[in-house]
């Protein structure tokens, strides 16, 4: 492994009064993220309501109607450095009509940190929140239990809401998870471990996420390369360039490999693996390269190269999903949809919802309706079929988007089941 | 199995190649907006890692508001031509001149009017996508937009109302008289770009690094003497070591006092330096703290 720096995005799940933005707050104001001229005016609204010490969840409030409202109405991004690693953060509001944004920010995130208050222990919310991480398949879980100071930093509290934590977790499968005992407020176990929780024995949020292993979130057994470009230079000098662009999902890659086309079921072998810098003899999951191929066969956008006679995806037009409904308008069973999954766009029909799930208790329910907000498994068809593996087995090839024709929006978050 | 370490920089460069060839196949008709920039000239080598050995599948754009510093515009021209792909200039002069933009004073900063030109740019060759080189860690209501940003047919930006952005599945789809705004380097930091400068040995204006300057210092800012800002009564004039953090309209970017004369340099500079970018450089945007917002939902990149 070289030392060079790696990135890791995460979210932080929790409401405003779980201390969550002055999580971040201290996060970025510890690590010596926050720059002067931010700074200087967060103090001065901060002066302006009235406030005695300045309100570090004001650094995360970035539009107006958020400001005038104190709430966070959306995703939002910040970046921030150690020497160790760079970050992302999905910043995601925590309030119940939010779970979409939820979805949406953990959709691409190596970790969450899920808040609780210490006086209040495990909420609904703090299920919600689980549940949703599980469903979204992020890889691995903090449970941060802030305001520890609020309850004289009692080593026993803190193992009592861990203990039930965790009951609850293992009934979603989850055992890796990571508790810390924390005060945002006072910056105990953030950037620095404090003389509070001396009675711990672990390291502070930032040494965790600097140190926490992610090389294993990509799946590095099943090569996945879908078409997104087909590379015809049509110059002298590139007369017979034939090159398909493309990203590795996951998996790798060399020059001579045998590979299958998706879903046409033909067969090449990988001549030559070109990238801006130089050819390479090989080449792995993320990266974006181009490749040509010994025979000249019939390839377009939006189909898949697999390694040939090794755990192929599954083809398929019927298939069933785990669907966050995205839209304000409801989904509507007589309708079709536009899916986007991998680089290939196709018609589809949702056939049938097996059921919903209340995100509160788990507990699944008949239901012919899907809101914003609501989580169910369905039953669909499509138009032309699809390369398709189980979301636990691949993030990139196993999830896909609905789209309103009508609209064009995007409607909903697929899974395969 | 191996586990390869891919550097954070590999990471985010192949995430924008990623998106840049996304843009490319589903947008009907896209345009890359092209300053002569930094950022723009990172998007500019990003799009030749995205799409050699053929040429951009579509033009550079360049909405000029003729207060760039002449630097830039050469290094613009130098790119494009080295390069040999097609730019595509609309200024706002045009705007002005077929009286869409009315400035009382021409002297003042443009940035504001630059919203009206681009859209009509838009317009005169059916732009269905621009990509931009902005960047979410420049500023509040960056941080809050999408990489696919969808505008209506007013240009406009809805911050309330944007669409979910999941995993690395982007919905690039509108109506006719629509169109998106791209951000291929959303996730790149100031930071970032210097290390991808340094790493890649690209080509940028020699203002960024540390050259001797005539500047007049106004309140807390040390603002540039050019043909449009000149000392007025009373104020002197100083020569000073300086660079740019940001190059846009010569009357308002202000430059920082620095002696880092490359990019190596300019990192460590980077790495200690208390200011964001805008704040140190940009008037325009500390108007008030929604300034940049305001401008957006016009239509503004």
């Amino acid at each position: 492994m070289s030392n060079a720096t790696q990135l890791l995005r995460f979210i932080t799940a929790g409401s405003v009064d779980d201390g969550k933005s002055t999580l971040i707050g201290r996060l970025l104001h510890d690590s010596k993220s926050i720059f002067e001229d931010q700074l200087s005016a967060i103090s001065k609204t901060s002066e302006k309501r009235g406030m005695a010490a300045v309100d570090l969840s004001l650094l995360t409030d970035g539009l107006q109607a958020e400001r005038e409202q104190g709430i966070t109405i959306d995703v939002a991004y910040r970046y921030f450095a150690t020497p160790k690693r760079k970050f992302i953060i999905g910043d995601t509001p925590g309030h119940e009509q939010y779970t979409r944004n939820m979805v949406t920010a953990a959709s691409t995130a190596n970790l969450v940190v899920i808040l609780i208050d210490a006086r209040k222990g495990v909420l609904t919310q703090t299920r919600r929140h689980t549940f949703i991480a599980s469903l979204v398949g992020v890889p691995h879980i903090v449970l941060a239990v802030n305001k520890m100071d609020m309850v004289d930093y009692s080593e026993d509290t803190f193992n009592a809401i861990v203990a039930e934590y965790r009951a609850f977790a293992a009934q979603l499968g989850i055992h890796d998870v990571t508790c810390i005992p924390m005060s945002a407020l006072n910056g105990d176990m953030v950037v620095e471990h404090g003389d509070n929780l001396s009675w711990y024995k672990g390291a502070p949020l930032l040494e965790f996420l600097e140190n926490v292993v992610i090389d294993y979130d990509v799946n590095t057994a099943d090569f996945r390369y879908p078409v997104q470009w087909v590379c015809r230079p049509q110059t002298q000098e590139y007369h017979d360039f034939r090159g398909y662009m493309g990203r590795i999902e996951s998996g790798e890659i060399a020059v001579g490999d045998e590979i299958t086309v998706l879903p046409s079921g033909r067969t090449s072998k990988v001549k030559e693996i070109v990238t801006y810098d130089g050819n390479l003899q090989r080449a792995y999951a993320p990266q974006s390269i181009t490749l040509t191929l010994d025979d000249e066969i019939d390839i377009s956008r939006g189909d898949m190269f697999v390694k040939t006679s090794a755990n192929p995806p599954k083809v398929e037009k019927e298939f069933e999903a785990m669907l966050c409904w995205l839209s304000e308008a409801p989904l509507d069973l007589n309708r079709k949809y536009i899916i986007k999954h991998t680089t290939r766009m196709v018609k589809s029909l949702f056939s049938h919802l097996e059921y919903r799930v209340d995100v509160n208790t788990l507990a699944h329910h008949e239901t012919n309706k899907l809101n914003m907000n609501d989580i169910a498994r369905v039953a669909m068809k499509v138009q032309q079929p699809l390369a398709l593996d189980h979301y636990s087995k691949n993030r990139f090839t196993g999830s896909f988007i609905v789209i309103d024709e009508a609209t064009n929006n995007t409607v909903a978050a697929g899974m395969i089941a | 199995m191996t586990v390869h370490t891919f550097t954070h920089l590999d990471a985010l460069e192949s995430e924008s190649i990623h998106i840049m060839r996304e843009v490319a196949a589903e947008c009907k008709n896209p345009a890359l907006l092209f300053s002569g920039g930094k950022d723009s000239i990172v998007m500019l080598r990003l799009a030749e890692k995205a799409f050699r050995p053929a040429k951009f599948p579509f033009p550079l754009v360049h909405i000029d508001t003729e207060h760039n510093f002449p630097e830039v515009i050469a290094t613009r021209d130098k790119l494009a031509a080295d390069l040999g792909e097609r730019l595509i200039v609309r200024s706002l002069e045009d705007s002005i001149k077929r009286g869409s933009i009315v400035i009382k004073d021409l002297d003042k900063p443009r940035n504001p009017y630059q919203s009206v030109t681009l859209l009509e740019t838009i317009a005169e060759f059916g732009f269905d996508a621009c990509m931009g080189g902005a960047r979410r860690d420049e500023e509040k209501a960056r941080a809050k937009e999408r990489i696919f940003s969808f505008r209506d047919e007013f240009g406009q930006w809805d911050p309330k109302n944007q669409r979910p952005e999941l995993w690395d599945i982007y919905n690039t789809r509108v109506h006719a008289g629509e169109n998106i705004r791209v951000f291929p380097i959303s996730n790149w930091t100031e930071m970032d770009i210097w290390e991808y400068i340094a790493r890649e040995n690209l080509h940028i204006p020699e203002i960024y690094y540390a050259h001797e300057r005539e500047v007049i210092r106004r309140g807390s800012a040390v603002i540039p003497v050019s043909h449009l800002v000149q000392p007025k009564a009373g104020e002197k004039v100083e020569v000073l070591s300086v660079r740019f953090r940001t190059v846009g309209d010569m009357t308002c970017t202000a430059p920082v006092e620095s002696y880092a004369r490359n990019a190596q340099e300019i990192i460590e500079e980077t790495s200690i330096t208390r200011i964001t970018e805008r704040g140190a450089t940009r008037m325009d945007d500390q108007t008030s703290e929604a300034s940049m917002e305001l401008r957006k939902k016009e239509g503004y990149f």
